[in-house]
């Protein structure tokens, strides 16, 4: 799609104005929407008049955020990601995340924000054949690593000795499947 | 193959006119949306950072023995032109937003037919799509599955057990999947049942957009509908979902011709033929006339009142006569007025021939 005011360039900021119950859309290049002014996007400072779609985005993400009323959280969330740096307000700014780490991150966030567009937290879909053979083994080995603090508070050394040597054997096949 | 045969070649797969309800069904798409385990999101991406991930997808793709992908070629974004990438676009094997950037770090791999494209590092750093023909969403899905795992044989994705494959925008977590059906619903929007589609559409998880995706208008009656839900369902069920939909509006429609047919006969014969006369006729066609008299003319095809066109030119036309391949055509870059011009020639000679 086109841009409507010059028609040259694609399109890429969309705005939809409503006055007096009349809908108004245009479809412009960036170029044209920083002509007209009024509607330019900006993004560093996220403050914008147009309703457009990283707007309408951060109002959607932005709003699933006050949990005041909501389930209270017993992991308070890091200021910003440790594997990205970003924080979860440049999320809300901008409707996307910075690395996988952010939805561990921010994971207490997400999560109604998840709900809110799936009506769903739990993934049920495909599993990558090789990374979700890490991801199992992993959940496997942490599972198992319970039952050993579990086995060792109760003094069940045999049982103990017998979880650890399985953890050991689970960790070096995770080894090799992470060398490829 | 390069990308220049991707340009030249007018069968591109989603064109052909072929396979199930192509009447209604113009074409069956399936995305999947992937990210690597190592790298920050496309948007967090710098010089360094971004031109790793493009070596790596390229070293992985011509290191691959799966046929699917060997041999392909990536090409980077920055060393093709403007009118180019727009080409790219208006065939959709680039999306916008992709097709307007110009980042050196961006990319795209096309086989020959342009069934399969695969986006690099636009919002996530691999979108992997498939495009046929019809209405076949198992056949593109299962094709962009075979895609997956050859991929995944040699790049480690974001995936968590929890939330699926992880996605830069929390609306495509979990499956990474988003699959449509261009269709062309010209008697719905006729009879004015076009809302209360959309609304009951709405309900049953899916969305409806223009032809060129997020954000556009439904030009030429043509409308994208597409799963709304990633997360939760399983990619079966989602495909099955758009799937049943999309039969029953096909049904829709044809009753719906049907019954135009008999009870407004000759209103409908006229629209058709008054729209053929203009396109054959016409010394000045913009775009949106253009596609809306195609829209008639497909329907009077379909419906047996005009004599046949091929679906296969009907389909070439509603690309060709956008603006990047009207300039294409005419070898050189033409003002708005010229475009017209070039535009109404181009459909003139296409339908003559045809």
């Amino acid at each position: 799609m086109y841009c409507d005011n010059c028609k040259e360039r694609p399109a890429t900021v969309h705005i939809t104005q409503i006055h007096n119950d009349k809908k108004v859309e245009m479809h412009l290049c960036e170029a044209c929407a920083a002509k007209k002014g009024t509607y330019v996007m900006n993004w560093g400072q996220g403050l914008t008049e147009g309703f457009t779609l990283p707007n309408l985005l951060s109002g959607f993400f932005g709003g699933a955020m006050p949990l005041v009323n909501g389930p209270v959280d017993s992991r308070p969330s890091p200021a910003s990601c440790p594997g990205c740096g970003m924080s979860f307000h440049q999320f809300t700014q901008t409707g996307r995340l910075g690395c996988r780490q952010c939805y561990d991150s921010y994971a207490s966030q997400i999560e109604p924000i998840l709900r809110r567009i799936h009506g769903n937290t739990q993934h049920l879909g495909r599993v990558p054949a090789r990374s979700g053979e890490k991801v199992r083994l992993q959940k496997t080995i942490d599972n198992l690593k319970k039952k050993l603090q579990d086995a060792v508070s109760r003094e069940e050394y045999e049982q103990a000795a017998e979880l650890r040597d399985r953890i050991k054997a689970l960790e070096r096949e995770k080894e090799i499947e992470e060398r490829g | 193959m390069s990308i220049a045969d991707v340009f030249d070649r007018k069968d591109i797969s989603w064109m052909d006119g072929t396979g199930p309800d192509s009447d209604i069904v113009i074409s069956s798409r399936v995305r999947l949306a992937r990210n690597l385990y190592k790298f920050p999101f496309p948007h967090l991406l710098d010089d360094t950072t971004g031109p790793q991930v493009m070596q790596l997808i390229s070293q992985s793709v011509s290191k691959s023995g799966d046929k699917v992908i060997k041999g392909l070629e990536l090409v980077t974004l920055d060393a093709l032109s403007t009118l180019d990438r727009n080409i790219l676009m208006e065939k959709h094997l680039l999306s916008p937003e992709h097709a307007a950037s110009s980042a050196p770090y961006q990319g795209l791999i096309v086989d020959k037919d342009g069934s399969l494209a695969i986006m690099i590092n636009e919002e996530d750093h691999l979108r992997i799509q498939c495009l046929l023909s019809g209405l076949q969403l198992n056949q593109a899905y299962k094709y962009a599955q075979t895609v997956d795992d050859a991929l995944e044989k040699l790049l480690d994705y974001a995936f968590s057990e929890k939330l699926g494959y992880l996605t830069a925008c929390p609306t495509n977590v979990g499956t990474g999947m988003r699959a449509s059906v261009m269709l062309h619903l010209p008697a719905m929007a006729l009879t004015n049942q076009i809302s209360s589609v959309v609304q009951s559409i709405t309900q049953v998880g899916l969305t409806v957009r223009g032809m060129y995706g997020e954000g556009t208008e439904a030009a030429g009656n043509l409308y994208q509908l597409s799963n709304q839900v990633t997360l939760g369902q399983t990619e079966e069920d989602i495909i099955n979902n758009l799937w049943v939909i999309t039969v029953q509006l096909a049904t829709q429609e044809r009753n719906l011709r049907e019954r135009l047919q008999k009870e407004i006969k000759y209103q409908i014969e006229d629209k058709v033929m008054r729209s053929y006369g203009l396109l054959t006729n016409a010394r000045l066609l913009t775009s949106a006339e253009a596609l809306s008299l195609l829209s008639d003319v497909r329907m009077g095809i379909e419906m047996g009142i005009l004599s046949p066109v091929k679906r296969e030119v009907l389909n070439q036309l509603i690309v060709a006569i956008n603006p990047s391949h009207v300039q294409k055509a005419a070898g050189r870059e033409l003002e708005p007025r010229e475009r017209d011009i070039k535009r109404a020639e181009i459909i003139k000679e296409k339908l003559l021939a045809s």
